[in-house]
């Protein structure tokens, strides 16, 4: 990210991420220690009403916060938020992108305010949210 | 159903390290191949004095170690089976190093009934400090909880 002439409209952040998988979401609930049934077992997911296991909402959130610190150096994040929308089901191919839409100054340093999405490959959004990086 | 009583209801504090192979694992899992989190050499270059953690790793430091990661919900009487995540923002005031003891002190800021009754939103926030009482970040999050509602 050059810093100097980054202006609001900027699409900063974009990344494309492979199919969640039943597999994914085994490896995700042990790396988490997320470990509500909802997500893995599928009896338990049927009983709660969904027709499947579903991605964790977090799990999303980590590959968006993995496309923002790919645009943006770790050390320059300051805050980091998202709503989540929609359900992400499996096979969901996530493109995770982020846009700058305002640049102030706080706490004596220039800072961009980004607005950030997760979408599925149908175009749904699963996730929206900010990010107030320092520049 | 939650009511209102909930309001500042705190529940124990969790402590956790930041371990550097459940931290490997969370990396692999998600494919996150930034030498930043990978690479000392790197994240000293980056500007950190150890290997950072990437940014919702707060979230899974909270839950990895705990005896009952979901106590809150159970001494709320909450089914996990009703329970959805809406919202969740982290603030970072200090860096969080591979290394370091958290401790995270969560409490009940807010209940808001939904929908009529339908869906109970849960706001839980919860300050988290270092080894040496640095407040590294605040964390917040809304838990939507499907009440059962007679038809």
């Amino acid at each position: 990210m050059a810093s100097a002439d980054i202006k609001a409209g900027d699409r900063i952040v974009h990344k494309v991420f492979p199919p969640i998988t039943r597999h994914t979401l085994a490896l995700y609930c042990g790396a988490s220690g997320d470990h509500n049934p909802i997500h893995v077992d599928i009896d338990f997911a049927k009983a709660a009403g969904f027709p499947d296991v579903f991605a964790h909402g977090m799990l999303v959130m980590a590959y968006l916060g993995q496309a923002l610190t790919d645009a943006v150096p770790p050390s320059r994040l300051r805050s980091f938020a998202t709503r989540f929308v929609a359900i992400t089901q499996l096979g969901a191919r996530l493109t995770c992108e982020g846009t700058v839409t305002e640049l102030f100054a706080e706490n004596g340093e220039r800072r961009a305010r980004l607005a950030l999405t997760a979408r599925d490959d149908r175009g749904e959004v699963k996730l929206e949210g900010s990010a107030i990086v320092a520049l | 159903m939650v009511d209102q009583s909930a309001v500042g209801r705190s529940f124990t504090p969790v402590t956790a390290r930041v371990e550097p192979g459940r931290l490997r694992y969370f990396l692999n899992t998600l494919g996150e191949e930034n030498p930043t989190y990978r690479d000392a050499d790197a994240a000293r270059a980056a500007g950190f004095t150890g290997m950072p953690v990437p940014p919702t790793y707060l979230f899974c430091l909270e839950m990895m170690d705990v005896d009952d990661p979901f106590e809150m919900f159970s001494a709320l009487g909450i089914d996990l089976a009703r329970v959805l995540h809406g919202e969740q923002s982290f603030v970072y005031h200090a860096p969080v190093l591979v290394g370091d003891t958290l401790t995270f002190r969560p409490r009940v800021a807010s209940v808001t009934d939904k929908k009529g009754g339908a869906m109970t939103l849960i706001g839980i926030r919860c300050e988290v400090t270092n080894q040496d009482g640095v407040h590294v970040a605040d964390t917040a999050r809304t838990i939507v909880v499907r009440n059962e509602v007679a038809s």
